[in-house]
Parts: structure tokens; sequence; C-alpha cells
């Protein structure tokens, strides 16, 4: 039950955002997430609500952290 | 989809294969693993881990579905509101199927002609308040801290707009005390636990904390990819090899430490931690959000009196055991021949995150 997935958003209007969720659009409330959301930001949602909003920089950093220490065998 | 495609990269699983068989044979003893989440268990079975991971490494599903922990006794007053007239119920749909005493279900129930909705939102429930406006709209308020400040925000968005036909019975729960009685339960020895990713985003990383300090196991909190889960596992591993036990964030794209400090401010603003009856765990005490006193008017529980009922758990039914960790799907003698996907006796199978649904759909008997 806790399933939730990443959507971007497209539009902002009285709190609720439009968000792009593999190409299917849905709304998502915004009274949860605890920081500033704008358009083209990604943001995890849950049951009609957005609970938090993704970071770009930290989800490749580790990534990039997981494929530099499985090619150099150091995990 | 980007946040999810590149957790799957077959190359990069490989790889943390390769890093998991290493470790664990540094370790040089079986390793067990608990899963805690629902969704961790179905990702487990959908990209068949259990098939790839080597068989010192045993994962045990945990209590993480919130409609299989839900008592038999709140399934049965859940019956009871859904069949009284004029009331209109919505729920998540998971509930529908959910067995109360005798076999009873929400779904049954309304064949029978109650009016009863299936919502994906709470939101949807305000819609349903709004447009009926002669009925008692019933809303179940299921799940754990990742569903609750959804159904708080309901409630503050009900009172802002005074609607007084809306009541909420909530068999919400929240995690940690469940994992605190887990730990403390002698038939169970778990080395380390995914922790629930979602749940986390809510609560963050400081409730955990109680793992390695008091239980000595390793804590990790997890996503629910493949590469994910299987880094999550490593990250144990590597715990105990190296010996030092503590709360890792696995899952750093969608929690922080501190969690998100406004979904928790509005759960506590609207509910109070109680007791709840777990179905398998039995009554915990702090395990329960009620609804807190200024808002006792949209509170089921306080609107509606319930009778005396006597709940039946299902005969044979193991899921109390499974849902401790204390026995495997295919250890139950219902299992696959008499409660199936599409004849279910116990909600363990009932729910699509059940850990019984997830080893009929995906197999796993032989882990």
């Amino acid at each position: 039950m806790c399933i939730g997935f990443p959507g971007k958003v497209l539009t902002i209007e009285d709190n609720f955002a439009v968000i792009d969720v593999n190409g299917v659009r849905r709304e998502a409330c915004l009274d949860l997430v605890d920081e500033e959301v704008a358009i083209g930001d990604y943001v995890l949602c849950h049951a009609g609500y957005a609970i938090h909003r993704m970071d770009e920089t930290v989800a490749l950093e580790k990534l990039e952290f997981l494929r530099e220490l499985i090619k150099n065998e150091i995990y | 989809m980007k946040f999810i495609d590149e957790y799957r990269d077959p190359d990069l699983i490989r790889g943390l294969l390769k890093r998991i068989e290493e470790t664990l044979r540094n370790i040089g003893r079986p390793v067990s693993v608990m899963e805690v989440c629902g969704t961790h268990t179905m990702a487990i079975g959908r990209f068949g881990l259990r098939n790839l991971l080597p068989p010192e490494l045993c994962l045990v599903s945990g209590p993480g579905c919130p409609v299989c922990v839900t008592a038999i006794e709140d399934v049965d007053r859940a019956l009871y509101l859904a069949g009284r007239e004029r009331v209109l119920f919505a729920t998540f749909g998971d509930m529908l199927r959910v067995p109360g005493t005798k076999g009873a279900t929400l779904q049954k129930l309304r064949a029978a002609g109650a009016d009863i909705r299936v919502v994906l939102s709470s939101l949807d429930v305000l819609a349903l308040a709004k447009g009926n406006g002669a009925r008692e709209v019933v809303f179940m308020g299921i799940g754990f801290e990742t569903t609750a400040p959804t159904t708080a925000s309901l409630i503050l968005r009900a009172r802002e707009r005074k609607l007084d036909n809306l009541t909420i019975f909530s068999v919400h729960k929240v995690i940690p005390p469940a994992m605190k009685a887990l730990v403390e339960d002698p038939e169970l020895n778990i080395d380390g636990f995914l922790c629930p990713g979602h749940v986390s985003t809510i609560i963050g990383s400081g409730p955990y904390d109680f793992l390695p300090e008091k239980a000595g196991a390793s804590a990790v909190i997890t996503g629910f990819e493949p590469a994910d889960i299987l880094e999550g596992i490593l990250m144990i591993l590597r715990q105990i090899e190296t010996g030092k036990r503590k709360v890792e964030i696995q899952y750093t794209r969608a929690v922080n430490p501190e969690g998100n400090p406004r979904a928790t401010a509005i759960m506590e603003k609207v509910f109070e931690p109680g007791p709840a009856r777990w179905r398998g765990l039995g009554d915990i005490a702090g395990s329960g959000l009620l609804i807190r006193e200024p808002y006792g008017t949209l509170d089921a529980a306080r609107r509606f009196t319930f009778p005396e009922m006597t709940s039946e758990e299902i005969r044979g039914c193991s899921c109390g055991a499974i849902l401790r960790g204390a026995k495997q799907p295919p250890q139950c003698p219902l299992f696959r021949i008499r409660c199936n996907p599409r004849n279910p006796l116990g909600p363990c199978m009932v729910s699509s995150e059940g850990t019984c649904a997830a080893y009929y759909r995906y197999g796993g008997e032989t882990a």
C-alpha cells in the first residue's frame, strides 16, 4: 500500500500540481510536501499527494557511486 | 522512466549480486534479513530476487502490509459501519476482499446492496461527502505513516469546509512499535532489517535507532527497485562484516534523515498515538493513530456506537505467524490448494502485496 512513484511537475494551481508519470497526467496535492516545488521538479507521489521533492543531484551521485564501486570492485 | 529505469540496469544488478556473494562468503555464516514493507515483498517476488540471491541469505517477510495486519475485530467493525443504512462507505481497494468473521467481506456486502466505494486518494472522499449531503460518508483510513498524513490532510480540509456528513474510521498504524515487538520475539532471529522506504520518507531515520542500539540489528532504509533492494542487502552485510551496526539510508533520493517535518506535523496535529491490535502481533501500545479530541466530530469511532461483536479468526490460516516472520507461506496447510488468489481465505493472500499473494504469484518456495 505504500507504493509511491516519481512524477514531473507540469503545472501548479491552488496547491495542486499536474504531474507527468511516464506519459500519464495525474493530479497531486502539495499539502504534505516539505519543500518548495517548482515546475519541472520531480516529486514522489502517494495516494494523490506529493510527499517528497526528489533531488536529481542526489540520485545521480548515488548511481555514479554504485557504478564506480562495482567497476573498481571495492564495494 | 527517470528515477526508475536506472535502478533496473542489468550490469548494476550483476555487480551488486557478485558483491553480495563475496561479502556473505567473508561473513561465513547464513544471514537473515527481514523486509518489513509489503511493497518490498512484492518487488522481491516480481524481480525474482530470491532466486538470484545465494541460499545463505534468508529473506523473511515482515508485517508491512496494512490490510494484512488489520485485526479481524477492525474488519468486523468496518463491515458493521458499511452495512448501516444511509452510510456511504469509502476505502482503498485492497480492503474490499479482506475477510472478517465467517468470511464476510466488504465486496460481498456491496453485492448485497451496501454503498461501498473504492477511492484512490483521501481527496476523493471530499468530493463524495460534498456530492452526497444526505448520506453519512464514512472513510476507512488505513495504512502506515506514508498514508496517515493523507488522511490527516483530509480531516483538516473537511474541518475547513465544515463538512458534517463525513467521519473517518481510523485503523492507521505506525511501524516502529511493531518492529520493536518483533525484535523482542525470541523465536525470530533477524540480523538486519530492510526498513520501509516510503514510511521513512515521512518519519526519517531516527525512529529506527533502537534497532542497532537495543537489538544489535542492522537497519537500512531501502528503495523499491532491484538495485535499491540489493544495495540495501549489501549495506546490511557490510555492517555485519565490519561489526558496526547502525541505521543507514540507501534510498537517499526519497528519504532525508529528518523525514518530512511538514507531513509529520500535520499527522501529529490530527492523530495521537494509542493502542492498536495487529493481526499476528497482538496489541501493541502506541502503535495506533487515534483522532484527537478537537477533531472528534469527524471520528467514526465517536459518532457511531459499535455493538458487542464476537470476532472469529479464520480457521487454519497461518497469516499471524507469517506476519511475524515465524512461518513462510508454503508452511501453511491451506497455501495454494485451499487458499489462493481466486479463493483467498486469509488477508495475506487477499492483498496484492500480501506475503502469500507474492509467494503464490512469483514462487519462492525454494527460499
